[in-house]
């Protein structure tokens, strides 16, 4: 698991610190080139192109029905799952398309958080070790440390490190989010997705998933749809606009919330609609 | 006017309400009649003779159906040994893999599968398996019990698993699992219960056939070594002894019914039990 991290460290050390420019496209984990997708005969998606940068989290902000979950599942190809779907376009992860890759090893690499939690009808400790057995991890020393150590980075260790055996299920929803957080950082994902992880949780609980993913940004890249702009704002280097299936304007969070280059931008983040 | 409307209204509501609750007391009441006719005659005949010694010779009296209740158990486990696996592996290619036209074109064979009398179904179990053997046996009755579980197997794997939220499935796709380890390591774990308790049931149904033992299992005044020897099962024994021409007997058949009865009850209520702590059941 630890091997595709490599070759990003290594663009980072070997970018030319002199040509803002470079570094930059040399710091980009994930490209989109002209993304394309259809449900069946409907294009839910307009040839979406954008970078997503190594360790800043994005935000993809819009309207339901926008895409912007859409595009998220493409990411890590969950869409593949649904019948009758078709994708075109080019996705690259450090450079190599994914959409060629096999499925799973791209599942792998690009990890997900969904909407609602999904916590397995297991155990705590078989929910976070879940990834990692699936993957051929058998060592029992090496599943325990992750662990203690996904459980932690989700900050949800010292809540649970006494009920390790308990039944996820039981578990409140914010912490069962984390689990799902967990879950996915236990299988150390290049790229960690977010679709609306926080639309069923109160604020308390929205802000500690807020903290966390503050926090682990340096070991992931981190992609997430919201619905809330605050959230947006507090979390996110970098937002990216979507408004019926196109891509309307990507760049810093600041720059999309206080001088978009589109009208449509202005008029979504100051409420005039949406 | 409109009072009349609401007489006439209020007189159907008396009448319909009567008959449907009429129909209601008389179904529970042909339930409760069977119930305590067999407990109280099968009670009255049953004593440990019946579970722990053979059947007597014409004539002599006394006797039990030992072999009978053993036998019983051999034939079910070969059912379920046939039926569980083919029912249940067929309804997870029909919940996860199948296409919908696919899937509905096997249901509904299934279904016409689970429509043929059971007595056709020995016929087939004859024809497969003694006809070529040349003679009945355990291994035939347990085919044929086998043949007839397969249905409900499939239609009941299938719709616990269809059950299991979607959401599990992505949670566990996300994370790199293929399709067959999310099948196997998540969505059957988590509608295991249901189909634990959906073979139970499976099973007490077919417990109590008997016309497709009897021309596969046959029957048996002995014990029955191995699998390859005629055998007697507790059906078969009541439709024998019933028939015959003694008092004695009839009660030994008296006993032996309530003994099935309460044996499929037990497993009703198991199962019953089961699906209400499962961790698929809709509190979570």
């Amino acid at each position: 698991m630890a091997t595709p991290q490599q070759p990003a460290l290594k663009d980072i050390t070997s970018a030319p610190a002199s040509n803002a420019a470079v570094s930059r496209s040399r710091l980009c984990k994930l490209s989109a080139k002209n993304i394309n997708f259809f449900y069946g005969s409907f294009q839910a998606l307009y040839g979406i192109s954008l970078d997503i940068e190594a360790n800043k989290v994005t935000a993809f902000i819009g309207p339901s029905g926008c895409g912007k979950s859409t595009f998220l599942r493409t990411m890590n190809r969950m869409n593949e799952a649904l019948r009758n779907t078709r994708v075109e376009g080019e996705l690259l992860i450090d450079g190599e398309n994914l959409l060629a890759m096999d499925v799973t090893y791209v599942r792998r690499r690009v990890g997900m958080v969904f909407q609602k939690s999904n916590p397995f009808p297991k155990t705590i400790f078989d929910n976070v070790a879940y990834g990692l057995r699936v993957n051929g991890v058998t060592k029992k020393s090496v599943i325990e440390e992750a662990v203690e150590r996904s459980l932690t980075h989700a900050a949800l260790w010292t809540e649970v490190k006494d009920k390790l055996q308990k039944p996820a299920t039981a578990l409140s929803g914010g912490q069962q989010q984390r689990l799902c957080i967990a879950r996915a950082l236990a299988v150390e994902p290049e790229v960690l997705l977010l679709d609306e992880p926080c639309s069923a949780l109160d604020p308390i609980a929205t802000l500690k998933i807020e903290e966390l993913l503050f926090q682990i940004k340096d070991m992931t890249t981190i992609v997430i749809v919201t619905h809330n702009m605050q959230q947006a704002a507090r979390l996110a280097d970098r937002t990216g606009f979507f408004l019926l299936g196109k891509l309307i304007e990507i760049d810093d969070t600041r720059t999309i919330f206080q001088n978009p280059a589109k009208k449509e931008t202005e008029d979504y983040v100051t409420g005039r609609f949406g | 006017m409109t009072q009349e409307i609401s007489l006439r209204r209020r007189i159907t509501n008396v009448v319909m309400l009567s008959l449907t609750g009429f129909c209601t007391v008389l179904v529970i009441g042909v339930l409760f009649f069977i119930l305590g006719y067999l407990f109280v005659h099968g009670a009255r005949s049953l004593n440990l003779a019946f579970f722990t010694q053979l059947p007597k010779p014409s004539g002599e009296t006394g006797g039990g159906m030992a072999n009978a209740i053993v036998g019983s158990g051999k034939v079910l486990l070969i059912a379920v040994l046939i039926g569980v696996p083919i029912g249940s592996l067929a309804g997870i290619f029909l919940a996860e893999y199948s296409n919908k036209t696919f899937a509905f074109t096997i249901r509904y064979v299934v279904d016409l599968l689970n429509g043929i009398p059971s007595i056709v179904i020995g016929i087939v179990a004859y024809s497969l398996v003694v006809l070529p053997m040349k003679h009945y046996s355990t291994l035939a009755g347990g085919v044929a019990l086998g043949i007839m579980m397969i249905p409900i197997a499939v239609r009941t794997t299938e719709e616990f698993l269809l059950a299991v939220p979607n959401s599990l499935r992505e949670g566990a796709m996300a994370l790199g699992a293929t399709k067959a380890k999310t099948i196997f390591t998540v969505v059957v774990p988590a509608a295991i219960s249901g189909l634990i308790s959906g073979m139970m049931l499976n099973l007490a149904r077919v417990a109590g056939e008997t016309a497709p033992l009897l021309f596969t299992a046959l029957g048996n005044m002995f014990w029955s070594k191995g699998w390859l020897q005629p055998v007697a099962t507790l059906p078969v024994m009541i439709y024998n002894y019933a028939l015959a021409p003694a008092e004695d007997l009839h009660q030994q058949a008296w006993a032996a019914g309530f003994v099935l009865l309460a044996l499929v009850l037990a497993i009703n209520i198991t199962a019953r039990l089961i699906i209400a702590r499962g961790p698929a059941s809709s509190r979570r």
